[in-house]
């Protein structure tokens, strides 16, 4: 079998364009971020939006906080990171909960299907719990065409419900990472 | 321990009397109190809608000032915290440098200790220099502040010079009387939106 790769060739973008569009839409004004390689292009089209702010974090977390200080201000926003992130945000979520501030993040799972490295699975398969257990609602996107409606439904059930929503892209869909030239 | 605070200098500053004159006459200021003792300074310069007084989320406060003067480019957005808060996220010092909101400022009250968890020295009591940090990351003005004079030139600096701004404001490592803030976090956000954008808050889309 072969397995796809994501290299900028292979990078399949349709799903990005779509997202930049239902941030639009939506009225998201903020889009915080840790560069990834799976949300490259999804961040290259919202860094060249002028409507939108692209905030570059050093850390996902500093992205949970960003987020409660642009809701307290009227905007609403939305967190991107890989899986590895997730980790990283376990205690600023607690704000989200305990003031009840609306987010939607959507992750590009590693540690999943055909994964390469073995330092990425313990975080990427305990992603999914960690944000269930923060009081994350979770939903996943497995195939292409599930991404656009599992993301504009994250968005809205985080800012019609006031909660934190997560979107879980997963590694099969973005295409696995290899180390081959 | 005993670590070198100050020694041998003018009696350290009040951090209440800093935090007092620093919001007197606040306009409308918009102000994130950090996590602890911050937190409790502000509430005791008078509770205000506009006051975002932290519980938790340590090492936020400074990018949630971030989201906020985003937000809101024609407010003026003033992040009061302590050297512990900030020190667990320096990472947002490169965050908003990046940013360069014009309209924020972060006043770091530093008395070099961890005060809420039993007076630890800090990394500020080993010379960590918080506003030299900030200065490389950035940030048009970073300060270190040690007399009242001074507290008194950063109050105008806060509500008239263009930032991103910062201020390391060397107080007492005093342990004063609680004054609590609300700790409905749901309530604190809510009123604070309300304060600021009107009954709208409530029925955004």
């Amino acid at each position: 079998m072969q397995i796809q790769t994501n290299n900028q060739n292979t990078m399949k973008t349709h799903w990005s364009q779509g997202l930049h569009q239902l941030f639009r839409q939506q009225g998201i004004r903020q889009v915080s971020f840790v560069p990834d390689a799976g949300h490259a292009t999804l961040i290259g089209l919202c860094e060249a939006d002028r409507k939108l702010r692209a905030v570059r974090l050093t850390t996902e977390e500093e992205g949970i906080a960003l987020a409660v200080g642009a809701w307290l201000g009227g905007d609403k926003s939305v967190l991107l990171m890989q899986s590895s992130g997730v980790g990283n945000c376990i205690n600023m979520a607690s704000l989200l909960s305990a003031c009840r501030v609306p987010l939607a993040m959507i992750v590009t799972m590693r540690g999943d299907w055909a994964e390469f490295n073995p330092w990425q699975v313990p975080m990427g398969h305990a992603a999914n719990n960690v944000l269930e257990e923060m009081g994350v609602l979770v939903t996943r996107a497995d195939r292409d065409e599930d991404v656009l409606p599992l993301a504009e439904g994250a968005l809205r059930i985080a800012y019609n419900t006031l909660r934190p929503a997560a979107l879980l892209i997963s590694q099969r869909l973005l295409g696995a990472k290899t180390f081959d030239n | 321990m005993a670590a070198k605070a100050s020694k041998g200098k003018s009696k350290a500053l009040d951090r209440r009397d800093v935090v007092r004159m620093l919001l007197a006459k606040r306009g409308e200021l918009l102000v994130i109190a950090g996590l602890g003792a911050p937190a409790w300074d502000a509430t005791d310069a008078g509770d205000h809608p506009l006051n975002f007084p932290l519980w938790g989320g340590m090492g936020g406060a400074a990018a949630i000032g971030l989201g906020l003067a985003l937000a809101q480019p024609q407010r003026r957005v003033l992040v009061l915290t302590g050297d512990g808060e900030l020190l667990m996220g320096m990472g947002s010092l490169a965050t908003i440098g990046a940013q360069r909101p014009r309209n924020l400022s972060v006043v770091v009250l530093d008395n070099e200790r961890y005060g809420e968890t039993g007076m630890q020295a800090s990394h500020t009591a080993f010379g960590v220099d918080l506003a030299a940090a900030a200065k490389a990351c950035g940030f048009v003005s970073a300060t270190m502040v040690t007399t009242i004079e001074q507290v008194r030139r950063l109050r105008a600096q806060l509500r008239r010079a263009d930032g991103p701004l910062f201020a390391q404001v060397k107080v007492a490592p005093d342990k004063l009387p609680l004054v609590l803030p609300p700790r409905d976090g749901a309530h604190l956000k809510d009123r604070f939106r309300e304060a600021l954008l009107g009954k709208d808050a409530y029925f955004q889309r």
